[in-house]
């Protein structure tokens, strides 16, 4: 097998095509393990993976609990509130407390970009990154790319439109990225003070009203008003970015008829995105939820996995 | 290579092997074959054709990937290709007729039976092989076999799918795989 191996998930940004469709692949397997009565195998029996998150994160965390605990894997999570980082102790010690502790994958999630990176340079433990600042969230994108593929076939030659926070956002920058690779054309949206200075970003066009993105879009992508990351000062308020800048059913009749309704979650409704459209027939919201378990045991399982010798059937 | 069944061998023997499973079973209509992938699915399908032929039912087949159970999934192959298993209405209660091109230390089977059992309940499993070429490592014995034969361990036993049927080979272990490529 001439394949690479995927030894650690820091980005997209340094992720093949083909190890992409790989790992979406590898997700349908475990899509089906996870609709049987027993949603469970044994492949991780006796492997360790430890979920570290600097940030609070119920729904990434649980996501990548199940995965770990559905392939049979130990699962540890620590969470920033009852850890020692609050006794002062670096992330550089408590990681190599951990690796010492022999976790085969470490799943982090930290605000400051490129803690990820920092990490995987010093472990042993393939580590996974759920999320870091403003830099990249590569299991979230995986899992919409999955999602999208599992509803329109294929993500070759669709049309995407990603709308709200695009310069904060790390779901934005890592799903921008990857649908491109895989051959989508990516459009970006949102108010222009959370747009990027350029008018392409990542190789995308950038529009400042969501209208023109949304035009003939098979894929709407609603992105969630961060409350607690912005200062105040970036709109007015927030009924005035809904009325602007939400889907609502008018907004979306620019799509194409057959387009469906993507949201990461947790969502903000009547924010970035009406009632009735979240619960309406195109989204795909909970979809995305499914997709992620599927996703996460396809990546621990690609990523824990060791070299070994090669033993007959 | 050295051909140890030929297509004719094969398919009497399968027809042979048809015959066993109706006497066995009182008919036909509680049976549920799965190939392990990827040798087993087309021994499976012909199987289905013999006992349609025999009792003018159409038995479903089903196929299991047995990767994710393998003894050896957490060190082995790098990044194996895992297939979809599809076991058509269940195996609650029903009748298992595992199918399988060649059985030696039995491993396989073992994680094929571990991954029926995450599909519900099955009434019986039994174990369908074209060749048993011996070397077992678990107390594991086929219920059907068309040709038992030692084979030295530096050779491989292949299962050949050509548009005139199945036959089976001997070849060394180096010779490249007979798998056709995955689609």
């Amino acid at each position: 097998m001439s394949e690479e191996r995927l030894t650690r998930l820091l980005g997209i940004e340094d992720l093949s095509r083909s190890t992409a469709e790989r790992i979406l692949d590898t997700a349908e397997v475990f899509l089906d393990v996870t609709r049987r009565p027993v949603r469970k195998v044994p492949t991780l029996r006796g492997k360790t993976v430890i979920n570290v998150f600097y940030e609070a994160s119920t729904r990434t965390r649980t996501s990548f609990e199940l995965a770990g605990k559905r392939l049979s894997a130990d699962v540890v999570n620590i969470s920033v509130a009852t850890s020692s980082t609050k006794k002062g102790e670096t992330l550089r010690d408590t990681v190599a407390t951990l690796d010492a502790m022999r976790a085969d994958v470490i799943v982090i999630r930290h605000a400051a970009s490129g803690a990820p990176q920092y990490l995987a340079d010093r472990v042993r433990a393939a580590v996974v990154n759920a999320g870091d600042g403003m830099h990249e969230h590569p299991t979230q994108a995986l899992l919409d790319a999955f999602t999208i593929r599992q509803k329109k076939g294929s993500i070759a030659g669709l049309t995407v439109a990603i709308c709200g926070d695009i310069a904060h956002s790390r779901v934005a920058r890592s799903n921008a990225q990857l649908l491109r690779v895989l051959g989508a054309d990516v459009r970006l949206a949102g108010p222009r003070t959370l747009l990027p200075r350029h008018t392409r970003f990542l190789g995308c066009p950038v529009y400042d009203r969501i209208e023109p993105a949304i035009e003939g879009a098979d894929v709407v992508m609603m992105l969630r008003i961060q409350q607690e990351r912005l200062g105040g000062a970036v709109f007015p308020t927030l009924r005035e970015y809904a009325r602007v800048f939400g889907l609502n059913r008018t907004r979306l009749e620019r799509a194409h008829p057959d387009s469906i309704v993507m949201h990461p979650g947790p969502m903000n409704r009547g924010v970035e995105i009406a009632d009735d459209i979240a619960d309406g027939p195109r989204s795909v919201i909970l979809d995305q939820v499914e997709s992620g378990v599927a996703i996460r045991m396809a990546i621990l399982y690609l990523c824990a996995r060791e070299p070994g010798q090669t033993v007959g059937a | 290579m050295q051909e140890i069944l030929d297509r004719d061998a094969v398919a009497r023997g399968l027809r042979r092997v048809a015959g066993e499973i109706v006497e066995r079973h009182r008919g036909v209509e509680q049976l549920l074959l799965v190939g392990i992938r990827r040798g087993g699915v087309p021994v499976a399908r012909a199987l289905a054709r013999w006992l349609l032929d025999l009792e003018g039912y159409d038995v479903p087949v089903g196929s299991v990937d047995i990767t994710l159970y393998r003894d050896d999934a957490a060190t082995a192959l790098p990044n194996p290709r895992i297939g979809a298993s599809e076991i058509p209405g269940g195996v609650d209660g029903r009748h298992v007729i595992l199918v399988d091109d060649v059985i030696q230390s039995g491993r396989t089977i073992r994680a094929a039976i571990d991954a029926l059992m995450d599909y519900g309940r099955p009434r019986r499993i039994e174990l369908a092989t074209v060749v048993d070429r011996g070397g077992r490592e678990l107390p594991i014995q086929p219920n059907f076999v068309l040709r038992s034969i030692e084979v030295p361990a530096n050779e491989r036993v292949d299962l050949l799918e050509e548009p005139g049927g199945l036959r089976v080979v001997i070849q060394p272990l180096t010779a490249p795989s007979t798998y056709p490529a995955r689609p």
